[in-house]
């Protein structure tokens, strides 16, 4: 869908922002640029909607050459989301929402149903959409952000570190919403991160950049955790490496069996069946229930802090089905890693 | 010093015809002034070493002294109202001017960046996302302008204009306090009213700035 093809590009003031890149973005996937600040990531972004010109190489999107179209035409065909939403302060969280539709020359009351539309999409409220960016709190004009960016239904869509400003909790939520929207819409989607646990959950692709411009290795975040090409990605990933990978697979595939009773140890739950927490004679410490698609990780962790070294497993109701042993959480996490080597 | 009421009601149609009179001149000149500015300022925010040059020379015109710029204007346009709107033009430029680049700079570079990122071409950046951004500051020069203009108008007395400021030359000849009191009185409500309208007018044009989070 994007291809770099021999790209370079030198700033006037002499230093390489991008050096020799040649990359293939494909077509519905979410595909990360990470490195360190200077790596030339963002620059490689701004330079598919013409906000910065290469200075050699081509640059395709959809099979056709963006230097050969209209920069403000190419920019209104591809979505962009900016550090910090950069939302029109002057402008309601509707029209700003309806931008590119307005530019478009679809009328004002097409436009704004479209972006009444999109508020929902994006999880706010209609009232949100008659105030203005400074009233809505940080992940609120993140939201928006997206929201403006999806407005003319653009195949592409470009974000620059669109969740740096905010707090964890809610970068979390923003991730999990971007994940959902991603399955909804199927975006062909270039996003610049400097956090390697966001790159490691949304992309497809991580393209790993070092100073100089220079694009490291490109490739599923699975194998690029198994197999980094050399010691710059190794120490990139950090040595936690290997459970990030196994962030990466769902516990669904370890076996459950039936919770403890009787021992010293016994799991309580309410009467609908949901797990309250670890009981002995003595004490009550908590518990953590897992669902099929939470991650390896998350189940290695629990079952760490599980008294018994039991993980209690529910449904999508959080309704008890079973309790997994840290043996078999462990046997597949040593398998997720040797799947990984192969693949790779 | 005692006010002749008498006086003043005898003269209400003349004290009305010098206020409006005085009222247009100031606000033509403003009109001119922004007329005049605000393309320049955004030759100024737009090419830097314009900037230095443009400020300058207006800062420059300030400097002259009111009456001098109305006698250089004579051999131009003569004893007319339009000697009197050029002169206070040229006054209400050092403020509009400045203001308005400072308006035009103050625009965060995030926005413009977004604007242009949207896909909105130049122009339309600018009159639909730098100028309303920059009018608060813009206003805020516009409002200096006109009470400035407005307690100007009085020097255009010297050929035979300026509005309200008749008054004054009347009553000192004819050592006849009242007109010189009501001159005053009236022009500083026109100023204080003037400003008024032109808060109440930015309250209206800059919407995103009144519910404050």
């Amino acid at each position: 869908m994007i291809q770099f093809d021999a790209v370079h590009k030198r700033f006037p003031n002499g230093t390489t922002a991008v050096h020799d890149l040649t990359l293939d973005m494909p077509e519905g996937g979410v595909t990360v640029l990470v490195g360190s600040s200077g790596c030339g990531k963002t620059t490689t972004l701004r330079m598919i909607n013409r906000m910065v010109e290469p200075t050699s190489g081509t640059i395709k999107v959809g099979g056709k050459d963006v230097t050969d179209q209209d920069a403000a035409a190419l920019r209104r065909s591809i979505g962009y989301v900016i550090q910090q939403s950069g939302l029109f302060p002057h402008r309601t969280v509707l029209d700003n929402i309806a931008t590119v539709p307005l530019l478009l020359g679809h009328g004002r009351r097409k436009a704004r149903a479209r972006a009444a539309e999109l508020l929902e999409t994006v999880g706010l409220t209609a009232e949100a959409g008659k105030r203005y960016p400074h009233q809505l709190s940080g992940g609120q004009q993140q939201r928006v952000g997206v929201a403006r960016a999806l407005a003319a239904d653009p195949p592409v869509l470009l974000m620059d570190e669109p969740f740096g400003a905010v707090d964890p909790v809610v970068r979390t939520q923003l991730q999990d919403e971007l994940l959902r929207l991603q399955k909804e819409l199927s975006k062909t989607i270039v996003f610049v991160t400097h956090d390697v646990d966001e790159a490691v959950r949304l992309g497809d692709r991580i393209a790993i950049f070092r100073t100089g411009g220079h694009l490291v290795q490109c490739a599923p975040p699975a194998e690029l955790l198994a197999r980094p090409a050399d010691d710059f990605v190794a120490d990139f990933l950090g040595a936690e490496r290997g459970l990030k990978l196994l962030s990466l697979k769902t516990l669904a595939a370890v076996p459950q069996g039936p919770a403890p009773e009787g021992d010293t140890w016994s799991l309580v739950c309410d009467e609908t069946g949901r797990p309250l927490h670890w009981a002995s004679q003595r004490t009550e410490l908590p518990v953590r229930p897992l669902r099929d698609g939470d991650s390896l990780l998350a189940a290695l962790d629990e079952s760490l802090a599980s008294p018994t070294g039991l993980v209690a497993r529910v449904d999508a109701a959080g309704v008890l089905t079973g309790v997994s042993s840290r043996d078999d959480i462990h046997a597949h996490a040593g398998q997720a890693h040797a799947d990984a080597r192969v693949a790779a | 010093m005692s006010i002749d009421w008498s006086w003043i009601s005898g003269h209400t149609d003349d004290l009305t015809s010098l206020t409006v009179s005085h009222l247009q001149a100031a606000l033509s000149a403003v009109f001119f002034g922004l007329l005049i500015s605000l393309p320049l300022a955004v030759v100024a925010h737009r090419i830097r070493p314009l900037r230095g040059f443009l400020l300058g020379f207006s800062n420059v015109l300030f400097t002259i002294p009111s009456i001098a710029i109305f006698v250089l204007l004579l051999p131009v346009s003569g004893l007319t109202r339009t000697t009197t709107v050029i002169g206070l033009t040229v006054y209400t430029l050092v403020v509009l001017l400045r203001n308005t680049v400072e308006g035009l700079d103050s625009v965060p570079a995030k926005t413009k960046e977004a604007a242009k990122a949207m896909g909105t071409r130049p122009l339309r950046t600018l009159l639909t996302v730098e100028l309303p951004l920059a009018l608060p500051v813009i206003m805020a020069g516009v409002r200096i302008a006109t009470v400035m203009s407005i307690s100007l108008v009085s020097v255009a007395t010297y050929i035979g204009d300026g509005g309200l400021g008749q008054l004054f030359t009347d009553g000192f000849q004819r050592d006849f306090p009242t007109p010189v009191i009501v001159g005053v009185v009236l022009t500083l409500l026109l100023a204080v009213v003037a400003d008024a309208l032109l808060v109440a007018l930015q309250y209206v044009l800059t919407p995103w700035r009144r519910r404050r989070a």
